[in-house]
Protein backbone atom coordinates (compact mmCIF):
# COMPACT_ATOMS: atom_id res chain seq x y z
CA UNK A 1 0.00 0.00 0.00
CA UNK A 2 2.49 2.55 0.95
CA UNK A 3 4.33 1.40 -2.76
CA UNK A 4 1.16 2.26 -4.22
CA UNK A 5 0.67 5.85 -2.29
CA UNK A 6 4.31 6.73 -3.48
CA UNK A 7 3.80 6.22 -7.50
CA UNK A 8 -0.27 6.34 -7.79
CA UNK A 9 0.32 10.47 -7.07
CA UNK A 10 2.66 10.73 -9.66
CA UNK A 11 0.95 8.50 -11.90
CA UNK A 12 -1.82 10.85 -11.88
CA UNK A 13 0.56 14.14 -12.73
CA UNK A 14 1.65 11.95 -15.26
CA UNK A 15 -1.69 11.70 -16.78
CA UNK A 16 -2.88 14.86 -16.40
CA UNK A 17 0.37 16.37 -17.98
CA UNK A 18 0.50 13.90 -20.69
CA UNK A 19 -3.36 13.47 -22.25
CA UNK A 20 -3.67 17.30 -23.23
CA UNK A 21 -0.83 16.82 -25.10
CA UNK A 22 -1.73 13.46 -26.87
CA UNK A 23 -5.04 14.48 -27.22
CA UNK A 24 -3.67 18.01 -29.00
CA UNK A 25 -1.43 15.55 -31.08
CA UNK A 26 -4.75 14.06 -32.90
CA UNK A 27 -5.78 17.63 -33.73
CA UNK A 28 -6.70 17.12 -37.37
CA UNK A 29 -4.98 20.71 -38.26
CA UNK A 30 -1.89 19.04 -37.57
CA UNK A 31 -1.91 18.37 -41.12
CA UNK A 32 -1.82 21.85 -42.51
CA UNK A 33 1.00 23.03 -40.72
CA UNK A 34 4.35 22.69 -41.17
CA UNK A 35 6.85 21.27 -38.61
CA UNK A 36 7.91 25.16 -37.14
CA UNK A 37 4.60 26.32 -36.61
CA UNK A 38 3.48 22.84 -35.07
CA UNK A 39 6.81 22.68 -32.55
CA UNK A 40 5.69 26.92 -31.75
CA UNK A 41 1.60 25.14 -30.66
CA UNK A 42 3.54 22.02 -28.71
CA UNK A 43 6.56 23.92 -26.69
CA UNK A 44 3.24 26.15 -25.38
CA UNK A 45 1.34 23.29 -24.81
CA UNK A 46 3.99 21.87 -22.61
CA UNK A 47 4.73 24.74 -20.95
CA UNK A 48 1.08 25.06 -20.09
CA UNK A 49 0.96 21.42 -18.55
CA UNK A 50 3.88 21.73 -16.49
CA UNK A 51 2.67 24.00 -14.83
CA UNK A 52 0.46 21.99 -13.26
CA UNK A 53 3.73 20.20 -11.95
CA UNK A 54 5.36 23.49 -10.26
CA UNK A 55 2.97 24.54 -7.54
CA UNK A 56 3.23 20.85 -6.84
CA UNK A 57 6.96 20.73 -6.69
CA UNK A 58 7.28 24.29 -4.63
CA UNK A 59 5.38 22.96 -1.75
CA UNK A 60 7.05 19.11 -1.69
CA UNK A 61 3.74 17.53 -2.45
CA UNK A 62 4.82 14.66 -4.74
CA UNK A 63 5.79 11.63 -2.40
CA UNK A 64 9.90 10.10 -2.67
CA UNK A 65 10.97 13.53 -2.94
CA UNK A 66 12.49 15.73 -0.16
CA UNK A 67 11.56 19.14 0.18
CA UNK A 68 15.23 20.18 -1.22
CA UNK A 69 15.12 17.54 -4.34
CA UNK A 70 11.51 18.67 -4.79
CA UNK A 71 12.97 22.29 -4.97
CA UNK A 72 15.60 21.20 -7.01
CA UNK A 73 13.01 19.81 -9.34
CA UNK A 74 11.05 22.69 -9.65
CA UNK A 75 14.19 24.90 -10.84
CA UNK A 76 14.67 22.63 -13.62
CA UNK A 77 11.22 22.98 -14.60
CA UNK A 78 10.85 26.22 -14.42
CA UNK A 79 13.55 26.71 -17.07
CA UNK A 80 12.02 24.27 -19.09
CA UNK A 81 8.53 26.74 -18.66
CA UNK A 82 10.47 29.57 -19.88
CA UNK A 83 12.70 27.95 -22.76
CA UNK A 84 9.07 26.36 -24.25
CA UNK A 85 8.36 30.10 -24.15
CA UNK A 86 10.92 31.29 -25.85
CA UNK A 87 10.41 28.00 -28.86
CA UNK A 88 7.03 28.97 -28.62
CA UNK A 89 7.48 33.05 -29.89
CA UNK A 90 10.50 31.92 -32.31
CA UNK A 91 8.64 29.30 -33.72
CA UNK A 92 5.30 31.81 -34.63
CA UNK A 93 7.28 34.32 -35.26
CA UNK A 94 9.06 32.10 -38.12
CA UNK A 95 5.14 31.17 -38.74
CA UNK A 96 3.85 34.55 -39.44
CA UNK A 97 6.13 37.37 -38.30
CA UNK A 98 3.82 40.14 -38.32
CA UNK A 99 1.21 38.47 -36.73
CA UNK A 100 3.93 38.06 -33.45
CA UNK A 101 5.13 41.20 -34.12
CA UNK A 102 1.59 42.49 -33.39
CA UNK A 103 1.19 40.52 -30.42
CA UNK A 104 4.00 42.08 -28.96
CA UNK A 105 3.29 45.35 -29.73
CA UNK A 106 -0.31 44.97 -27.74
CA UNK A 107 -1.92 45.71 -31.19
CA UNK A 108 -3.04 42.45 -32.36
CA UNK A 109 -6.56 42.09 -33.48
CA UNK A 110 -6.95 38.10 -31.22
CA UNK A 111 -8.15 38.59 -27.74
CA UNK A 112 -5.67 35.93 -26.70
CA UNK A 113 -2.54 37.57 -27.97
CA UNK A 114 -2.03 40.22 -24.56
CA UNK A 115 -2.86 37.88 -22.07
CA UNK A 116 -0.21 35.00 -23.84
CA UNK A 117 2.48 38.26 -23.91
CA UNK A 118 1.17 39.17 -20.48
CA UNK A 119 1.54 35.83 -18.93
CA UNK A 120 5.56 35.63 -21.15
CA UNK A 121 6.46 38.46 -18.65
CA UNK A 122 5.63 36.97 -15.56
CA UNK A 123 7.00 33.79 -16.48
CA UNK A 124 10.42 35.77 -17.30
CA UNK A 125 9.85 37.61 -14.53
CA UNK A 126 9.03 35.11 -12.07
CA UNK A 127 12.28 33.15 -13.17
CA UNK A 128 14.46 35.99 -13.59
CA UNK A 129 13.45 36.38 -9.60
CA UNK A 130 16.18 33.50 -9.05
CA UNK A 131 19.13 36.24 -9.03
CA UNK A 132 17.73 38.22 -6.80
CA UNK A 133 17.24 35.05 -4.51
CA UNK A 134 19.70 36.12 -1.83
CA UNK A 135 19.49 39.65 -1.88
CA UNK A 136 15.62 39.85 -0.55
CA UNK A 137 14.02 38.66 2.49
CA UNK A 138 12.87 34.64 1.83
CA UNK A 139 9.32 36.26 2.81
CA UNK A 140 9.49 38.94 0.37
CA UNK A 141 10.86 36.60 -2.53
CA UNK A 142 8.45 34.15 -2.09
CA UNK A 143 5.62 36.85 -1.92
CA UNK A 144 6.81 38.48 -5.31
CA UNK A 145 7.30 34.96 -6.59
CA UNK A 146 3.82 33.89 -5.71
CA UNK A 147 2.03 36.73 -7.35
CA UNK A 148 4.38 36.58 -10.63
CA UNK A 149 3.27 33.05 -11.39
CA UNK A 150 -0.38 33.69 -10.19
CA UNK A 151 -0.39 36.55 -12.81
CA UNK A 152 1.53 33.98 -15.52
CA UNK A 153 -1.13 31.36 -14.42
CA UNK A 154 -4.05 33.58 -15.22
CA UNK A 155 -2.94 35.15 -18.47
CA UNK A 156 -1.51 31.64 -19.67
CA UNK A 157 -5.24 30.05 -18.83
CA UNK A 158 -6.96 33.26 -20.83
CA UNK A 159 -4.67 32.43 -23.50
CA UNK A 160 -5.39 28.53 -23.71
CA UNK A 161 -9.33 28.82 -23.29
CA UNK A 162 -9.15 31.49 -25.99
CA UNK A 163 -7.81 29.91 -28.76
CA UNK A 164 -8.84 28.11 -31.09
CA UNK A 165 -7.25 25.02 -33.35
CA UNK A 166 -3.99 24.04 -30.81
CA UNK A 167 -5.95 22.32 -27.71
CA UNK A 168 -8.68 20.33 -27.75
CA UNK A 169 -12.02 21.67 -26.13
CA UNK A 170 -12.09 19.12 -22.98
CA UNK A 171 -8.91 18.78 -21.91
CA UNK A 172 -8.03 22.33 -22.23
CA UNK A 173 -10.51 23.24 -19.71
CA UNK A 174 -9.67 20.36 -17.33
CA UNK A 175 -6.03 21.22 -17.13
CA UNK A 176 -6.69 24.87 -16.69
CA UNK A 177 -9.29 23.61 -13.96
CA UNK A 178 -6.10 21.56 -12.36
CA UNK A 179 -3.85 24.37 -12.59
CA UNK A 180 -6.10 26.80 -11.09
CA UNK A 181 -6.55 24.25 -8.14
CA UNK A 182 -2.59 23.12 -7.91
CA UNK A 183 -2.04 26.52 -7.55
CA UNK A 184 -4.58 27.36 -4.99
CA UNK A 185 -3.70 24.81 -2.39
CA UNK A 186 0.45 25.69 -2.63
CA UNK A 187 -0.16 29.41 -1.72
CA UNK A 188 -2.73 28.53 0.91
CA UNK A 189 -0.38 25.64 2.56
CA UNK A 190 3.02 27.82 1.86
CA UNK A 191 1.38 30.58 3.60
CA UNK A 192 -0.21 28.69 6.51
CA UNK A 193 3.41 27.11 7.19
CA UNK A 194 5.18 30.38 6.46
CA UNK A 195 2.73 31.59 9.55
CA UNK A 196 3.29 29.29 11.81
CA UNK B 1 -58.52 88.34 -22.15
CA UNK B 2 -60.78 86.68 -24.24
CA UNK B 3 -59.42 82.66 -25.48
CA UNK B 4 -58.71 82.41 -29.50
CA UNK B 5 -60.52 79.22 -30.38
CA UNK B 6 -58.31 76.86 -31.92
CA UNK B 7 -59.24 75.52 -35.35
CA UNK B 8 -58.09 72.14 -36.49
CA UNK B 9 -56.43 73.49 -38.91
CA UNK B 10 -54.18 75.32 -36.70
CA UNK B 11 -53.07 72.86 -34.54
CA UNK B 12 -52.27 69.90 -37.57
CA UNK B 13 -50.61 72.97 -39.21
CA UNK B 14 -48.09 73.99 -35.68
CA UNK B 15 -47.94 70.56 -35.68
CA UNK B 16 -46.93 69.64 -38.95
CA UNK B 17 -44.61 72.40 -38.54
CA UNK B 18 -42.75 71.38 -35.34
CA UNK B 19 -42.56 67.76 -36.68
CA UNK B 20 -40.71 68.60 -39.62
CA UNK B 21 -38.49 71.07 -37.52
CA UNK B 22 -37.51 68.00 -34.98
CA UNK B 23 -36.69 65.50 -37.84
CA UNK B 24 -35.03 67.83 -40.36
CA UNK B 25 -32.17 68.65 -38.11
CA UNK B 26 -31.47 64.28 -37.81
CA UNK B 27 -32.10 63.76 -41.81
CA UNK B 28 -29.54 66.85 -42.98
CA UNK B 29 -26.09 65.73 -41.07
CA UNK B 30 -27.12 61.83 -41.73
CA UNK B 31 -27.51 62.70 -45.78
CA UNK B 32 -24.38 64.69 -45.38
CA UNK B 33 -22.13 62.08 -43.71
CA UNK B 34 -24.18 59.33 -45.44
CA UNK B 35 -22.39 55.92 -45.38
CA UNK B 36 -19.11 55.66 -43.17
CA UNK B 37 -16.43 53.80 -44.63
CA UNK B 38 -15.01 50.47 -43.40
CA UNK B 39 -12.24 50.65 -41.36
CA UNK B 40 -8.92 48.81 -41.99
CA UNK B 41 -9.49 45.89 -38.87
CA UNK B 42 -6.33 45.51 -37.17
CA UNK B 43 -3.85 42.53 -38.90
CA UNK B 44 -6.01 42.98 -41.72
CA UNK B 45 -2.42 43.61 -43.78
CA UNK B 46 -0.63 40.91 -42.22
CA UNK B 47 1.34 39.10 -45.05
CA UNK B 48 -0.57 41.31 -47.80
CA UNK B 49 1.29 40.77 -51.24
CA UNK B 50 0.61 43.97 -53.08
CA UNK B 51 -0.42 42.99 -57.00
CA UNK B 52 -1.19 39.26 -56.28
CA UNK B 53 -2.89 38.34 -59.79
CA UNK B 54 -6.50 38.09 -60.54
CA UNK B 55 -7.58 34.52 -61.03
CA UNK B 56 -10.16 32.43 -61.35
CA UNK B 57 -10.28 30.25 -58.33
CA UNK B 58 -7.53 30.04 -55.56
CA UNK B 59 -6.16 26.21 -55.77
CA UNK B 60 -8.50 23.61 -55.47
CA UNK B 61 -11.66 25.85 -54.02
CA UNK B 62 -14.15 24.47 -52.21
CA UNK B 63 -14.47 27.26 -49.47
CA UNK B 64 -16.60 30.42 -50.75
CA UNK B 65 -15.20 34.13 -49.42
CA UNK B 66 -18.33 36.56 -50.78
CA UNK B 67 -18.86 39.92 -50.43
CA UNK B 68 -19.84 43.57 -51.57
CA UNK B 69 -18.01 47.04 -52.50
CA UNK B 70 -19.84 50.22 -51.86
CA UNK B 71 -19.32 53.84 -52.27
CA UNK B 72 -18.94 55.48 -48.77
CA UNK B 73 -21.85 58.40 -48.80
CA UNK B 74 -23.91 57.62 -51.19
CA UNK B 75 -23.76 53.84 -50.90
CA UNK B 76 -23.37 53.24 -54.52
CA UNK B 77 -22.34 49.88 -55.90
CA UNK B 78 -18.79 50.03 -57.13
CA UNK B 79 -18.19 47.57 -60.12
CA UNK B 80 -14.40 46.36 -61.51
CA UNK B 81 -13.19 47.05 -58.12
CA UNK B 82 -9.89 44.67 -57.38
CA UNK B 83 -10.21 43.00 -54.04
CA UNK B 84 -7.04 40.40 -53.04
CA UNK B 85 -8.19 37.40 -50.83
CA UNK B 86 -5.84 35.35 -48.95
CA UNK B 87 -5.70 33.01 -45.79
CA UNK B 88 -4.25 30.15 -44.14
CA UNK B 89 -6.09 27.02 -46.07
CA UNK B 90 -5.59 23.68 -46.04
CA UNK B 91 -3.47 24.11 -49.20
CA UNK B 92 -0.83 26.62 -47.41
CA UNK B 93 -0.11 29.38 -45.16
CA UNK B 94 -1.37 32.98 -45.59
CA UNK B 95 2.83 34.01 -46.72
CA UNK B 96 2.91 31.53 -49.50
CA UNK B 97 2.32 33.27 -52.93
CA UNK B 98 -0.73 30.26 -54.06
CA UNK B 99 -2.79 31.38 -51.10
CA UNK B 100 -3.20 34.73 -52.90
CA UNK B 101 -5.65 36.00 -55.41
CA UNK B 102 -7.29 38.67 -56.76
CA UNK B 103 -10.99 39.27 -58.29
CA UNK B 104 -12.82 42.20 -59.87
CA UNK B 105 -16.70 42.95 -58.35
CA UNK B 106 -19.20 42.93 -60.72
CA UNK B 107 -21.76 45.70 -62.08
CA UNK B 108 -23.55 44.91 -58.22
CA UNK B 109 -20.88 45.56 -56.54
CA UNK B 110 -20.74 41.90 -55.67
CA UNK B 111 -17.36 39.68 -55.72
CA UNK B 112 -16.95 35.89 -55.02
CA UNK B 113 -13.90 33.85 -54.52
CA UNK B 114 -13.38 30.01 -54.75
CA UNK B 115 -10.47 29.32 -52.17
CA UNK B 116 -9.72 26.37 -50.33
CA UNK B 117 -11.10 25.62 -47.10
CA UNK B 118 -9.74 28.04 -44.40
CA UNK B 119 -8.33 26.00 -41.22
CA UNK B 120 -7.41 28.13 -37.66
CA UNK B 121 -4.16 29.76 -37.82
CA UNK B 122 -2.93 31.81 -34.83
CA UNK B 123 -5.60 30.50 -32.63
CA UNK B 124 -8.75 31.87 -34.72
CA UNK B 125 -10.22 30.58 -38.25
CA UNK B 126 -9.95 33.68 -40.20
CA UNK B 127 -9.65 35.17 -43.69
CA UNK B 128 -7.83 38.59 -45.09
CA UNK B 129 -9.46 41.26 -47.82
CA UNK B 130 -7.47 44.30 -49.68
CA UNK B 131 -9.34 46.63 -51.35
CA UNK B 132 -6.33 47.73 -53.49
CA UNK B 133 -8.21 50.18 -55.81
CA UNK B 134 -6.93 53.81 -57.41
CA UNK B 135 -9.53 56.69 -56.23
CA UNK B 136 -10.61 54.87 -53.06
CA UNK B 137 -8.48 54.30 -50.04
CA UNK B 138 -6.78 51.02 -49.42
CA UNK B 139 -8.82 48.90 -46.92
CA UNK B 140 -7.63 46.14 -44.97
CA UNK B 141 -10.09 43.56 -43.28
CA UNK B 142 -10.10 40.22 -41.40
CA UNK B 143 -13.04 38.76 -41.10
CA UNK B 144 -13.11 36.27 -38.60
CA UNK B 145 -15.14 32.57 -39.04
CA UNK B 146 -17.66 32.01 -36.26
CA UNK B 147 -16.84 28.54 -36.51
CA UNK B 148 -13.82 26.57 -38.66
CA UNK B 149 -16.47 23.97 -39.99
CA UNK B 150 -17.84 26.93 -42.32
CA UNK B 151 -17.27 26.81 -45.55
CA UNK B 152 -18.57 30.59 -46.39
CA UNK B 153 -17.13 33.97 -45.19
CA UNK B 154 -18.26 37.36 -46.14
CA UNK B 155 -17.08 40.88 -46.38
CA UNK B 156 -18.48 43.94 -46.53
CA UNK B 157 -15.92 47.28 -47.91
CA UNK B 158 -17.64 51.06 -47.93
CA UNK B 159 -14.45 52.85 -49.33
CA UNK B 160 -13.81 56.21 -49.10
CA UNK B 161 -12.90 57.95 -52.47
CA UNK B 162 -9.50 60.01 -51.95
Amino acid sequence: MIETRKWLPWLALFLAMAVPVIAAAFSPYLAWRRPVYIIAGFAGIAGFTLMLAQPLLANGMMPGLTRFKSRQVHTWLGGLIVAGVIIHVIGLYITSAPDVVDALLFSSPTPFAPWGVGAMVAIFAAAGLLMLRNRIRPRHWRLAHTLLVTAAVIGTIVHVLLIEGTMEFFTKWLLSAAVLIALAIAVFQLQRRVRR
Amino acid sequence: MSSTPVTRRQIIATGGAALVASTAPLIVPAQAAGLAPTPTMRGGANNYRPGAPIVERIGGGGFLMTGTVRRAGDGAPLANQRIQIWAHTTEGYESDPQSHGATLTDANGRFEMDMPQIVPAFGQAHGHLASENDGFKTVFLRPVMASPRLTTLHANFILEPV
